[in-house]
């Protein structure tokens, strides 16, 4: 009976280790084969993305896959990394051990970085960062961190605001505002509160009712908006921090028994397809983009360090506001 | 010395202290908030704070009636519901229009409901299985659908946030012509009663609380203890479903990462606030409805009161310790020997008169 046990773990240890052999020699072989050799002269980037978990993280993912194509001189290595630091680390080292010659993050948090950019410095990788920003003491870790303004689009959002008041007549009325933040502390939250905050004062006749945190989902959103129009009965106009709260705000006001769009002015940030259409049914009157495309102005910097120049560490991309009069004419020309 | 009795009774009462909460955190709103309480008929449905509070707490309710049941029979928790809920939404929304948002139904619309609940009842038998089988412990077995059911969620529907462009989707998580009381509130509620029915009707409700009070002496009178714990997760599978079709009806369109997200802990906390032991055995029904609805009258309050969003978790938490603690039984033990004292004073008192 003992020696039939001792076997039969003796048969399931060797299982093991040749599966865990198995698993560990895999990758090892890959730089090796096709790392070197036919794809010399391309430039190698890896990506370490933070996952799909949007519309707008899917609009990204395309924009790299896009440009770091063959025939512009690429190989792009991608890693989804479902949302989580520590498989974006392990990409990260995956990157190193591959040699490539540039790497791209998207990080997942702001915190914990310290230890795998030092490896990638080391090895003498440029680190690109892309979206949000990164807490690291040593500011030489990365290369150059490119993303949206999300102060100067709060301020977009502002001066857009005033102009369409303007066209209505209504510059000098009493405005009643209230905001839908996103995740309180949010590189995006905190952004655009600030760049509101910042232009409200040059606007005397604007009140800020009330601020309130949906969390940046449809369903919070309506469930805030539902108390606001309860707390307040003469809200001029709802700043969602993101389109998907602005949807939301749009169901609690029609189930309020006003027209939104008419009654109360809606305005959403990111500008993602649906605010198109949610602005081409009239329900909503502005979007202020947050541009995913983050793929040409990478090659930009990439094309820079190629020929040895200095770069700068921030780069922001091409943002426009987008009222509903032009929706209809650009919903087909969105890419997400 | 009748009111004395009448009074003990009423705080013995295993629903005193649960409905004290919620009684208190209204009062609250009475006094900071007037117009709390005004319900009325706007654009042909029912419209006030209240009416929100019971409508927002419905897919709570319904989770926490089958959170009930799963921690009275095993003494465990599903921390699975609200993934559970974004599998069941993402196939039913994925069988109606496709993998890209659309007005177009696939299949029929009951069909791909009773589909998604279908989806929902294997992930339940799933975690059911593990537990009363292969007698994992709950926490740890219903951990794997927690992390994985938003994966199989986000496979389902390619990651993409998929919106149904049909008003007839809207009605089950808001409202259907004609009818004034918000269509969760109405699911909820038979979802109560069936319920209720089939634990007071059968014996079910009595087996479930033998094998939770103790699993071995209930398989000695003759009940298959392994059998109605892999029942109750099915159920609560059941239920997850139930709250994910309201969930994704409520914004007609599903976010794998967001929808149901951390309603199991509100679930749990539901359960908890109601007067439940979390190890299993007697349970109240009642007392985890109450609970579900509190913990959304709290958001409501806090909304109302406008109280800032960075401030919000603290407040929340302030007011869950408080609930928690006023339900242990050593602070109740305190309340009990203080009441006596100042009605034995209040006897001595009528005797010198």
């Amino acid at each position: 009976m003992k020696g039939k046990k001792k076997i039969i773990s003796l048969l399931l240890m060797s299982i093991l280790t040749l599966v865990l052999w198995g698993c560990t020699s895999e990758p090892a072989s890959k730089p090796g084969g096709d790392g070197k050799g036919k794809d010399n002269d391309l430039i190698v980037v890896g990506y370490a993305q933070v996952g799909a978990e949007s519309d707008w993280r899917t609009a990204n993912t395309v924009s790299f896959q896009e440009t770091f194509v063959e025939e512009n001189g690429y190989k792009l290595i991608f890693d989804d990394a479902q949302q989580k630091q520590e498989n974006q680390i392990k990409a990260i080292r995956n990157f190193i051990q591959q040699d490539v010659d540039y790497i791209v993050l998207a990080p997942v948090v702001e915190t914990g970085w310290e230890t795998v950019l030092e490896e990638a410095k080391e090895a003498g990788i440029p680190v690109i960062l892309s979206d949000r920003m990164i807490d690291v003491s040593d500011d030489s870790l990365y290369t150059a961190w490119v993303g949206g303004n999300f102060v100067k689009e709060g301020h977009d959002c502002v001066d857009w605001l005033a102009g369409y008041l303007e066209e209505l007549g209504r510059a000098d009325e009493e405005i009643n505002i209230v905001t839908l933040q996103g995740t309180i502390g949010s590189s995006a939250q905190v952004g655009r509160t600030k760049g509101v905050e910042e232009k409200l004062p040059e606007h005397p006749n604007w009140n800020m009712l009330d601020k309130q945190t949906g969390e940046f989902t449809q369903s919070k959103g309506q469930e805030v908006m539902e108390s606001f129009l309860k707390s307040y009965d003469d809200i001029d106009v709802v700043i969602a921090e993101n389109d998907n709260m602005a949807f939301g705000a749009i169901d609690a006001i029609k189930a309020a028994g006003k027209d939104p769009g008419e009654d109360i002015i809606i305005i959403g940030f990111d500008a993602v397809k649906a605010a198109f259409e949610a602005m081409i049914a009239g329900d909503m009157n502005c979007s202020v983009e947050c541009n995913p495309l983050h793929g040409p102005r990478v090659a930009e910097i990439i094309q820079k360090l190629e020929k040895g120049e200095e770069v700068e560490k921030t780069w922001y991309v091409d943002e426009g506001v987008f009222p509903a009069s032009e929706a209809a004419k650009l919903i087909d020309s969105r890419p997400y | 010395m009748k009111i004395k009795s009448i009074l003990r009774n009423i705080s013995r009462h295993s629903m005193f202290f649960p409905i004290t909460c919620l009684i208190i955190v209204l009062v609250i709103n009475l006094i900071k908030t007037p117009t709390f309480f005004h319900v009325s008929i706007n654009n042909g449905v029912l419209y006030g704070y209240i009416i929100d509070i019971l409508n927002r707490a419905s897919e709570l309710v319904i989770l926490a009636i089958g959170m009930t049941l799963v921690v009275a029979c095993s003494g465990g928790t599903d921390i699975s519901v609200g993934a559970v809920s974004a599998v069941a939404g993402a196939i039913t929304i994925y069988l109606l229009v496709g993998p890209m948002s659309s007005g177009d139904y696939r299949m029929p619309y009951v069909l791909a409901i009773l589909l998604g609940l279908l989806g929902a009842v294997l992930c339940g038998m799933f975690n059911g299985f593990l537990i009363a089988r292969l007698k994992i412990q709950p926490m740890v077995a219903t951990l794997i659908l927690y992390t994985a059911g938003r994966g199989i969620a986000q496979v389902i529907t390619q990651g993409f946030i998929i919106y149904v462009r049909k008003e007839e989707f809207k009605y089950l998580g808001n409202f259907i012509p004609g009818i004034p009381v918000p269509t969760p509130i109405i699911i909820a509620t038979i979802v109560l009663i069936l319920t209720n029915l089939l634990l007071k009707k059968t014996a079910l409700g009595l087996y479930i609380q033998t094998v939770g009070v103790n699993r071995r002496a209930a398989k000695l009178v003759g009940l298959n203890s392994s059998l109605f714990i892999f029942l109750v997760y099915a159920f609560s599978g059941l239920c997850a479903g139930i709250s994910g079709m309201i969930i994704t009806s409520r914004v007609y369109s599903i976010d794998a990462n967001n929808a149901g997200l951390n309603i199991e802990l509100d679930a749990i906390l539901a359960v908890a606030i109601g007067g439940n032991r979390l190890d299993g055995g007697k349970f109240s029904l009642a007392g985890s409805i109450v609970g579900a609805i509190t913990i959304q009258a709290l958001t409501t309050t806090l909304y109302a009161m406008k109280v800032t969003a960075d401030q919000l978790p603290v407040y929340k938490a302030i007011v869950v310790v408080f609930i928690v603690v006023i339900q242990s039984s050593e602070f109740k033990r305190y309340i009990g020997k203080l009441l006596s004292r100042i009605t034995k004073h209040g006897d001595r008192k009528q005797v010198e008169v």
